[in-house]
């Protein structure tokens, strides 16, 4: 029976039908679907590592181990992972190894636009890409398929609009696979120089034979409709091309390594030959490399998503209709009564630099709180902070670093332990609001729950920093904005490595709030400080600000820094 | 083919309403594709979904200039979305402003003219007073599923496949809620 299904969800469900043993994943969008889909069937073990590396890494152990293996991320984790996968491409598999990674064109949940199909080519690792939710089924089975037979980890590439899109999908049983015996065999699976270098040949050959087998596989295909114009294109890129365009098309399923000679016998029956793919030249610059003429960068650029239109205009010059209305953008917001508000405002008050990190806590960088000062990569804000210690910086007498508990136990743990091996003077903010909050509330170490809702052992953090060796480390209630920023004060001053964890859960995790807060107007004096922070339920309107009692949660943030007294339960 | 893009504040549930539109069209056994939202924008911003109903579709996105319908569940949205209308599309708009961040704090203000200049774009809009339907059948969460009721009345559909796709989508606990929100906006 047919079905509409998200594409991540068919991504669990092709691993689910190939017989998948063990899923390992860091959250992250717009992959995270996939582990959590995953995590539903019995027959998997599922789980959230604490970041992308370990779950690489523990993927490779289950394939060596003997079961077929998936790890999910999204583009930025594959730079975590990239150590384990650039070594497993010499080890290969004993069952199937696939590394599923979700690329973000136009950046809707991401701080970089980078194209992961350079790592497939980095690290000489085959690259299957989907274009709906039914090849990601079938795609998933082909990569495990292809990883066995040839020996290697496969990846697995989606896009956002792909990975984000339902359609329909059939599914099949879930071909059950015992248990591959496991032989010790150090010259597959112990990489050091001489181990290495044997299996550098392999790798090179197996990549010689697959790099052949490409242009005899049914999922990349020539699909004949004109003889003026041929493209080559993958993924969401192909039902764009479908769509807009009459030309012949040739579909890439398998984006890396590439079919050179079946695109040679694609490109003699088309006048002109065109690649349209979104983000960097991958095809188009390995194609001329080959001596096949093509073109498209050049018109189509490196950047954001493409769409039908935007084919239809840049090929043909339809210009598509656009907005010409100069309208109040609407970013996200931290939520009301998100915990992490009140600790910005009292950095504000402070007049303190922050170097910051990723998750909901970002949005603080936006107005009108604006209280970053930098925002890298996850687990960045503690080495950052430590950075303009050392350099001496005069800034660093007065910054903070902030980060949640997830990105903390993802790599800000090895930031602190550098800072405190290394005398750093630094005061680093552990926003700890219990859960993975900007992906949409995955369990972590901290929170005492897995992925299937069971209990686990509870990480301590304060524990944890103590015997990193933090000098000075405090626990404060994120909602009170009095010790907030006493505590802020004292730790910034205090020479060494301290560490504050502002600890209240999620506003979205409490379902039962009190009653709204509301402005008693005739002793709001107007000033507006409580707009400061920022909140989506304190409006200003005519003659005033009024509390939205549709979004109010109470958590009083507002009624504490209210001077006048005017905010009341 | 039936294109309808479904605009909104993150939070205001376009991704049920797509949901359900997907159901209606697995029943119809007609070709569908749904574009969600995850991530980032789910946080208060701006959110768009995009929903394609055809013999068979390719592309999952709706194109510029070549929406049916747009559900708009906010007033600022629907100006934001507008040029997505084809034209004689019709733009279907919940009543209610929610004001954005650059409002709330007075560095931009809300336009205050929103129809006047749908009027001006030429644009076919309907105004449905969502929120109160809403509340009216017991949730004022369920604005979304009053704007689907709205929008089956207008593509012709029967009350009843409404329903058939509504079972399917939402959880048995808020079932009568979202029943009521859809006979209310089938009727608005
Ligand atoms: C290497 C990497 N992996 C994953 C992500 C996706 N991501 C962004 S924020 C975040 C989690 C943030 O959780 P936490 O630190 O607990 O903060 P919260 O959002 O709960 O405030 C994740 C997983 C990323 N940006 N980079």
């Amino acid at each position: 029976m047919k079905k509409l299904m998200l594409t991540n969800e068919a991504v669990a469900r092709g691993a689910y039908e190939a017989g998948v043993k063990v899923v390992s994943s860091y959250p992250g969008t717009p992959s995270t679907e996939i582990t959590e889909f995953a995590a539903k069937y019995p027959e998997i073990y599922c789980e959230w590592a604490p970041n992308e590396k370990v779950a690489v890494e523990v993927a490779i152990g289950a394939s060596i181990g003997g079961g077929r293996a998936l790890a999910c991320m999204k583009h930025v984790g594959v730079n975590v992972a990239a150590d384990p996968l650039f070594t497993a491409a010499y080890t290969g598999v004993n069952a199937g190894l696939v590394i599923a990674v979700a690329d973000d064109p136009a950046m809707h949940s991401s701080q970089n636009e980078q194209d992961s199909r350079f790592y497939a080519r980095a690290a000489h690792i085959p690259m299957l890409e989907p274009a709906d939710s039914q090849e990601a089924i079938e795609f998933m089975k082909l990569a495990y398929r292809i990883s066995e037979e040839y020996d290697t980890p496969v990846f697995f590439r989606l896009t956002t609009r792909i990975a984000h899109s339902q359609s329909f999908v059939v599914t099949s049983e879930r071909e059950e696979r015992p248990l591959k015996e496991y032989k010790k065999d150090a010259m597959k699976y112990v990489m050091m120089p001489a181990m290495a270098r044997a299996r550098h040949l392999a790798v090179e050959a197996r990549e010689a034979r697959l790099a052949s087998d490409v242009n005899r596989m049914g999922v990349n295909r020539a699909e004949i409709r004109s003889s003026k114009l041929g493209i080559v294109c993958s993924g969401a890129v192909y039902q764009y091309v479908k769509e807009a365009t009459d030309a012949s098309v040739f579909k890439l399923g398998i984006v890396y390594p590439l079919p050179m000679e079946a695109i040679r016998k694609f490109a003699e029956q088309v006048d002109e030959l065109m690649v349209i793919e979104e983000l960097e030249p991958f095809f188009e610059d390995q194609l001329k490399a080959n001596g096949i003429a093509c073109h498209g960068k050049e018109i189509f650029g490196r950047q954001g998503e493409y769409s039908v239109a935007f084919i239809r205009e840049k090929l043909y010059g339809i210009p598509s209709p656009k907005s010409t209305l100069t309208l109040p953008a609407r970013p996200p917001v931290m939520c009301a009564g998100c915990p992490h508000r009140g600790v910005f405002y009292i950095l504000n008050k402070l007049r303190l630099a922050v170097s910051g990190d990723i998750g909901c806590y970002t949005l603080g960088a936006l107005a009108p709180l604006n209280a970053l000062d930098t925002c890298i990569c996850m687990g960045a804000s503690v080495g950052v902070s430590h950075g303009f210690d050392k350099v001496g910086s005069p800034a660093a007498k007065k910054m903070v670093s902030v980060i949640g508990d997830s990105t903390f136990i993802h790599s800000g743990i090895t930031g602190i332990i550098n800072a405190v091996y290394n005398q750093s003077d630094i005061t680093c903010i552990i926003l700890d609001n219990s859960i993975t909050g900007m992906t949409g509330h995955q369990d972590n170490p901290a929170t005492g729950r897995t992925i299937k809702g069971e209990p686990a052992y509870k990480l301590n953090l304060e524990a944890l920093l103590k015997s990193c060796g933090v000098g000075s480390v405090r626990v404060v209630d994120a909602y009170d904005l009095v010790e907030l920023e006493r505590v802020i004060k004292e730790e910034v001053e205090r020479p060494g490595v301290s560490a504050i964890i502002a600890r209240r859960p999620c506003a979205l995790l409490n379902k039962k709030y009190p009653p709204a807060l509301h402005i008693e107007q005739e002793k709001c004096m107007k000033c507006k400080s409580c707009l400061r922070i920022g909140c989506p339920a304190i409006e200003s309107i005519e003659g005033g600000v009024r509390i939205n009692p549709e979004l109010c949660v109470a958590c009083g943030v507002c009624e504490t820094l209210c001077k006048f007294g005017a905010i009341v339960g | 083919m039936l294109d309808i893009l479904i605009v909104g504040v993150g939070g205001q549930g376009t991704l049920l309403a797509s949901r359900i539109l997907g159901a209606y069209a697995e029943r119809k056994g007609m070709d569908c594709k749904l574009s969600e939202v995850h991530g980032m924008s789910q946080r208060g911003g701006s959110v768009v979904t995009h929903v394609r109903i055809g013999r068979s579709v390719l592309s999952p996105l709706v194109s510029e200039g070549e929406a049916d319908y747009i559900l708009a569940f906010e007033r600022l949205e629907a100006l934001r979305w507008s040029h997505y209308l084809k034209k004689d599309g019709i733009l279907l708009i919940n009543d209610q402003i929610i004001l954005p961040m650059p409002v709330i704090t007075g560095a931009q203000s809300y336009p205050a003219d929103i129809t006047e200049k749908l009027t001006a774009e030429g644009r076919n809009y309907r105004l449905v007073q969502g929120l109160t339907l809403a509340a009216e059948a017991g949730n004022t969460k369920a604005v979304n599923v009053v704007m689907l009721g709205v929008l089956f009345k207008m593509i012709g559909e029967t009350e009843e496949s409404a329903i058939q796709a509504l079972e399917v989508s939402v959880p048995a606990k808020l079932l009568e809620i979202n029943r009521k929100a859809l006979a209310l906006g089938y009727r608005a």
